[in-house]
């Protein structure tokens, strides 16, 4: 299928907030979402930099026969060089598929394009499982869920890698654990993340302390898309770094006990301190995040984040009302481009992008209520 | 020290065993001459000790490239990411320490294994198969070893949590026999 570019209808039905921006998870008053990926490749058949377009394209066919011949779950497979560019930004904003895989270029720097054979499947409604097909390994799935979720999510995506890995050979040696394209991701294959909210040490300029503390602890702290993304909206990945040596259970314990009961108590105290001794700040920044959204009539992708960021913190404190958080998150998510775009409902150039998000902001944030 | 012609200083000096009899000899540079000893100028001890560390690091068993893809190790420094899965036993040599550094000391994996794979070759009964997955004794005794180790570190450190894993995945790893870590 010819590639398409900008607007078109979309294959997916969108309309929807993803399980993991739903809200209400365990510690979710800094917990956005958990996600459990694990990488996997095929014998037989090189890794994606060495792939020929045969290769990929068998690859392809291999996963997504056994992907929907084993899925318990309603899984929905796309083709992602057979659907538009605004389409896969719409992915990519979703967190289903990574940002080099939307441009068709994981595992092969310097080549691929948007014409490379690769896939997605997604697991609908809800969005919980993706699978992605020639990224940067053969097969990279992903268990995405609400609040602090890391067990129950390993759980399920260790199931559907035993359910592919009944039709499709790993490549495995004992030593090395599973083969990866890149040795970082060699030994168990599994990579933890957490996207914490942290609007607090940020405010009180704390969190070098928190990239340090997880350097410490071999963990990475990183962007809302994670490897190489800006932080948005106080929101920051934290993901475990090494994966041989130790077990997918000794990871999801050094993550799960080691790390993230401090980086917790780290930011619910700063909280608490802002309450109690700088009240005057925290009602501030609030305050000024409504007035922006409620006033501005230019908006970029990073302030509108910033300002939900300090809403979602007000209501977590109790200082906001008339939102609930599940509200506040889908705004999030509305204001990235593509989203933006779907909801408006036709392609927009940056300058237009700006206007439109002021108003689709200045509109919903209508029935926040704040007295400070 | 004279050397035996008596006029010079002597500054070789040559012992030599002969059927059991020790023969030295001092000589000054022109007899040494004489004698067929060759003198090259000295060699710097740095310049000595650096052939003698490249020629332990140049790791001759490390291919060019894999047998299999084709990579070079130079592609792979380039973009970091091998071609194939041969790749792996390819250069297993020059990526073991690299893995190592990269994964905190780790060294042998630890963890799940393909298990549809270990129950189609359970079931068959071959033995290669099993080694395949889960490697020979000494890969096994080496994990072992790793695993302990961590172990040590974690009752040292009271993560009382994590050696009770621990434990339990060294009698998986089929280490079942009572270990007790220096405490």
């Amino acid at each position: 299928m010819p590639e398409t570019n900008g607007h078109s209808k979309p294959r997916m039905s969108y309309d929807a907030t993803p399980e993991w921006l739903r809200g209400g998870g365990e510690a979710g008053d800094v917990v956005l979402s958990s996600r459990v990926r694990v990488a996997r490749n095929i014998v037989g058949f090189p890794f994606m930099s060495r792939a020929t377009e045969t290769d990929r394209q068998q690859i392809l066919e291999l996963c997504r026969k056994q992907i929907l011949d084993t899925a318990a779950d309603s899984l929905m497979f796309m083709d992602l060089h057979g659907i538009s560019r605004f389409e896969r930004m719409l992915l990519t904003e979703r967190q289903l598929i990574s940002r080099q895989h939307a441009k068709g270029k994981a595992g092969c720097p310097g080549r691929g394009g948007p014409d490379v054979p690769r896939g997605v499947a997604i697991s609908v409604p809800g969005e919980r499982v993706s699978i992605m097909v020639n990224e940067e390994d053969h097969l990279r799935m992903q268990v995405i869920s609400v609040g602090l979720s890391l067990v129950n999510a390993l759980e399920q995506v260790d199931q559907i890698d035993d359910k592919l890995e009944e039709g499709l050979t790993y490549a495995f040696s004992p030593r090395f654990g599973y083969q990866t394209a890149c040795p970082t991701n060699v030994g168990t294959g599994v990579r933890f993340g957490v996207m914490l909210h942290l609007p607090a040490l940020r405010m009180t300029g704390q969190l070098d302390k928190v990239r340090r503390a997880a350097g410490d602890m071999s963990l990475a702290v990183r962007g809302f898309f994670g490897e190489g993304s800006e932080a948005l909206g106080d929101l920051y990945q934290l993901s475990n770094q090494t994966t041989l040596g130790k077990s997918e259970q000794m990871l999801l314990h050094d993550l799960n006990n080691e790390i993230l009961p401090a980086v917790l108590e780290y930011e619910r105290g700063e909280r608490r301190r802002l309450m109690d001794r700088r009240r005057n700040t925290i009602d501030d920044a609030v305050g000024r995040a409504i007035g922006v959204l409620r006033n501005a009539r230019l908006l970029t992708t990073e302030e509108a984040m910033q300002s939900l960021s300090m809403i979602r913190l007000g209501l977590v404190l109790g200082l906001v009302g008339g939102m609930t958080e599940p509200e506040v998150n889908q705004l999030m998510l509305q204001s990235q481009p593509g989203h933006l775009q779907h909801t408006v409902g036709r392609e927009l150039s940056q300058g237009d992008r700006r206007v439109e998000r002021a108003n689709l902001m200045r509109h919903r944030v209508e029935p926040l209520d704040f007295s400070a | 020290m004279l050397c035996e012609c008596g006029k010079n200083e002597a500054t070789i000096h040559e012992v030599v065993i002969k059927s059991g009899k020790r023969v030295e000899k001092h000589l000054c540079e022109e007899c040494a001459a004489r004698h067929g000893i060759k003198t090259s100028p000295q060699v710097p001890t740095g310049e000595l000790l650096a052939k003698y560390v490249r020629s332990k690091t140049a790791a001759p068993m490390a291919p060019a490239s894999c047998p299999n893809c084709g990579l070079t190790f130079a592609e792979f420094k380039q973009s970091e990411l091998l071609g194939c899965p041969s790749c792996y036993r390819a250069f297993e040599d020059k990526l073991g320490p690299l893995i190592e550094r990269t994964h905190e000391g780790g060294t042998h994996h630890v963890g799940k294994v393909p298990r549809h794979a270990l129950e189609r070759s359970r079931l068959a009964g071959a033995s290669g198969t099993l080694d395949e997955l889960l490697g020979d004794a000494e890969e096994q005794a080496q994990r072992l070893t790793a695993l302990r180790r961590q172990l040590d570190e974690a009752v040292s450190t009271e993560r009382f949590e994590l050696a009770a894993q621990l434990r339990d995945e060294i009698q998986r790893t089929g280490g079942g026999g009572a270990h007790t870590p220096h405490a």
